[in-house]
């Protein structure tokens, strides 16, 4: 009889009995106070996990906005930049050749007036050498004159030479 | 799903196949033996009985060597040496008994037959019997060994051979068993596995469930990480494709299923550690087996029920006949097939390894060849690494198809309506 010895086959009452309290017992401990907190756990993290990705995605949106944003301020302010240097260069240019022009006219006058003393200066002296010529001219006359006509002689010959003069011309 | 269902009758055929090839020389032996007891039973008396006793020890008997390692007895053995367990010993017509099965005063090193005979019971091979005849003495006796003989066992006393009774079991006789005259309710070998098992898991497990909750939001650390692929293994493929968004109410049935299986599975290999055959063990798997019916069964919604007794869409004599009938008894086959798959697979695991090993003992005749018994090793030993590594496999299939099978049943029975 091959069943002799082969109990394994022939439930035991008490191993049976044995077997349900100790499984009930797992499955309430076990099943209560591990199996289900840990499901629970993992649900949670699970969740956060998830959670994180949808955040991180969502945060890498926003950078990439804000980035976009940035660039756009930059290449706004890099041009505003450019056109107040512009501007500064073409108002710092314009005052430079006003006063350059200012200083030419203002030079070319006050030259325009030494010039002009300058030749008022020279009429004057011009005419003060002519004044003085015709004092000393005569004066020398004068001079002469009372030389010439000092004696009775000298008179008439002055006044032959002048007939003469006369005769001649 | 195809291979674990292909290993398991694998298993049976090697099994069947093994045990038959190394069954001849023990059949052999004992039909010598029978046609023996037969000639001298004939003119004498039955004490003769007990003067061959002690006899069949000394010849190897594989295939109750191979039995004898896969019972369940009242003794713990831990390498070559026996310790006593609790003995819950119940009796109709004598009471309830609770003592140590030190009580039978067997041998440290041995196979675990008692000296001694105690309140009417004994110690045969490690499993407490008991003496059917009432004028067997009650106290403490010094007994003088076991006889076996076919389906009977006996124990000599005063040169007189008394009966033995096993313990009752659930088979209704079917396999030699039955109702007998006692009840064992010992913390036998099993139920000593299933409390081990059960409070390394539980520790383990409310362990990892405390540190989830100490280290929340953080990266699983060290047997929290080893547990937690099997842990979301088992939740995402088995409960939560079945049981749809209702899995969270069984997740831990399921679990508590596949982790008990598993780790009773794994206890039961490790060598020269009891060898604790628990899911190998009718009782155990049946139980497990009953747990899986009522929870399939009270949580099962009217449309199961409507589709089990009066399937829709069927003509009413068809149902009457056939399909009301057939899925009457598939409500306790699909139970009654997850307690044979999962005995049949551990069992035969246990008796393929223990039938090579045998064959070191068949090949050197019991010690008397060592050439024979050296061969033995050679061709026994890689083969019982073979079939250790397999049975490794079996552990995790086996527990993995209780659970998903357990699963779809669960989940048959809570399915809504939708067509």
């Amino acid at each position: 009889m091959i069943f002799l010895e082969f109990t394994v086959i022939k439930p035991e009452i008490g191993l049976f009995v044995w077997s349900c309290i100790i499984f009930a017992l797992f499955w309430l401990i076990v099943g209560r106070f591990a199996f289900r907190p840990i499901a629970d756990a993992l649900k949670k993290r699970e969740h956060d996990i998830q959670g994180a990705l949808d955040e991180s995605v969502r945060t890498r949106e926003e950078m990439a906005k804000m980035k976009a944003e940035n660039e756009a301020l930059l290449a706004q302010a890099r041009e505003e930049r450019g056109r107040m240097l512009k501007e500064a260069k073409e108002t710092g240019d314009a005052i430079v050749r006003e006063a350059r022009e200012g200083a030419k006219s203002e030079a070319s006058k006050v030259l325009e007036q030494a010039k002009l003393e300058i030749e008022n200066q020279k009429k004057h002296a011009i005419n003060e050498v002519k004044n003085q010529a015709g004092i000393l001219a005569i004066e020398i006359t004068e001079r002469l004159l009372r030389e010439e006509l000092k004696d009775k002689e000298s008179q008439r010959r002055l006044v032959d030479n002048l007939v003469k003069d006369l005769n001649l011309s | 799903m195809n291979l674990s269902t292909k290993f398991p009758s694998l298993l049976m055929f090697l099994t069947v196949f093994l045990v038959g090839a190394a069954t001849p020389g023990f059949t052999q032996h004992e039909n010598q033996e029978n046609t023996h007891e037969e000639a001298s039973t004939a003119d004498h008396e039955v004490g003769d009985l007990c003067g061959h006793a002690g006899h069949h020890d000394e010849e190897f008997d594989p295939a109750a060597t191979a039995f004898h390692h896969i019972a369940n007895p009242n003794v713990f053995s831990i390498g070559p040496f026996n310790f006593p367990l609790p003995c819950i010993l119940y009796a109709p017509d004598h009471g309830l008994e609770i003592f140590s099965a030190g009580r039978f005063e067997f041998d440290f090193r041995g196979h675990g037959d008692g000296h001694k005979a105690y309140k009417g019971y004994v110690l045969d091979a490690g499993s407490v019997k008991r003496v059917v005849d009432p004028s067997f003495p009650q106290e403490s006796v010094i007994i003088g060994g076991f006889a076996h003989e076919g389906d009977d066992a006996s124990v000599c006393y005063e040169g007189k051979a008394y009966p033995l009774d096993s313990r009752s079991a659930m088979d209704g006789g079917l396999f030699g068993g039955g109702i007998s005259s006692f009840y064992d309710f010992s913390l036998s070998k099993n139920v000593v596995a299933l409390i081990l098992v059960f409070a390394f898991l539980a520790w383990i497990f409310i362990g990892i469930a405390r540190s989830y909750k100490e280290r929340e939001g953080k990266a699983p650390k060290g047997i929290q990480s080893f547990m937690e692929p099997m842990f979301l293994f088992i939740q995402d493929e088995v409960a939560k494709p079945f049981l749809g968004d209702k899995w969270a109410k069984y997740q831990p049935f399921l679990m508590s299923l596949f982790f008990f299986i598993l780790a009773l599975n794994l206890f039961g290999q490790i060598p020269f550690f009891g060898g604790a055959n628990v899911t190998g063990n009718l009782a155990f798997t049946m139980a497990l087996a009953l747990f899986t019916f009522f929870v399939v069964n009270f949580n099962g919604k009217s449309e199961y029920w409507k589709h089990v007794l009066w399937m829709p869409g069927v003509p009413a004599a068809i149902k009457a006949v056939i399909i009301t009938p057939v899925e009457i008894l598939g409500l306790f086959i699909k139970p009654f097939t997850l307690m044979l798959r999962l005995f049949a697979n551990i069992t035969a695991g246990h008796i393929v390894v223990l039938s090579f090993i045998g064959l070191i003992f068949i090949f050197g005749k019991s010690g008397e060849s060592l050439g024979g018994a050296s061969l033995g090793v050679v061709v026994s030993v890689p083969l019982t690494i073979f079939m250790m590594a397999i049975e490794l496999l079996v552990a995790f299939i086996q527990a993995f198809v209780f659970t998903i099978l357990t699963a779809s049943y669960i989940g048959a029975a809570i399915e809504e309506h939708h067509h």
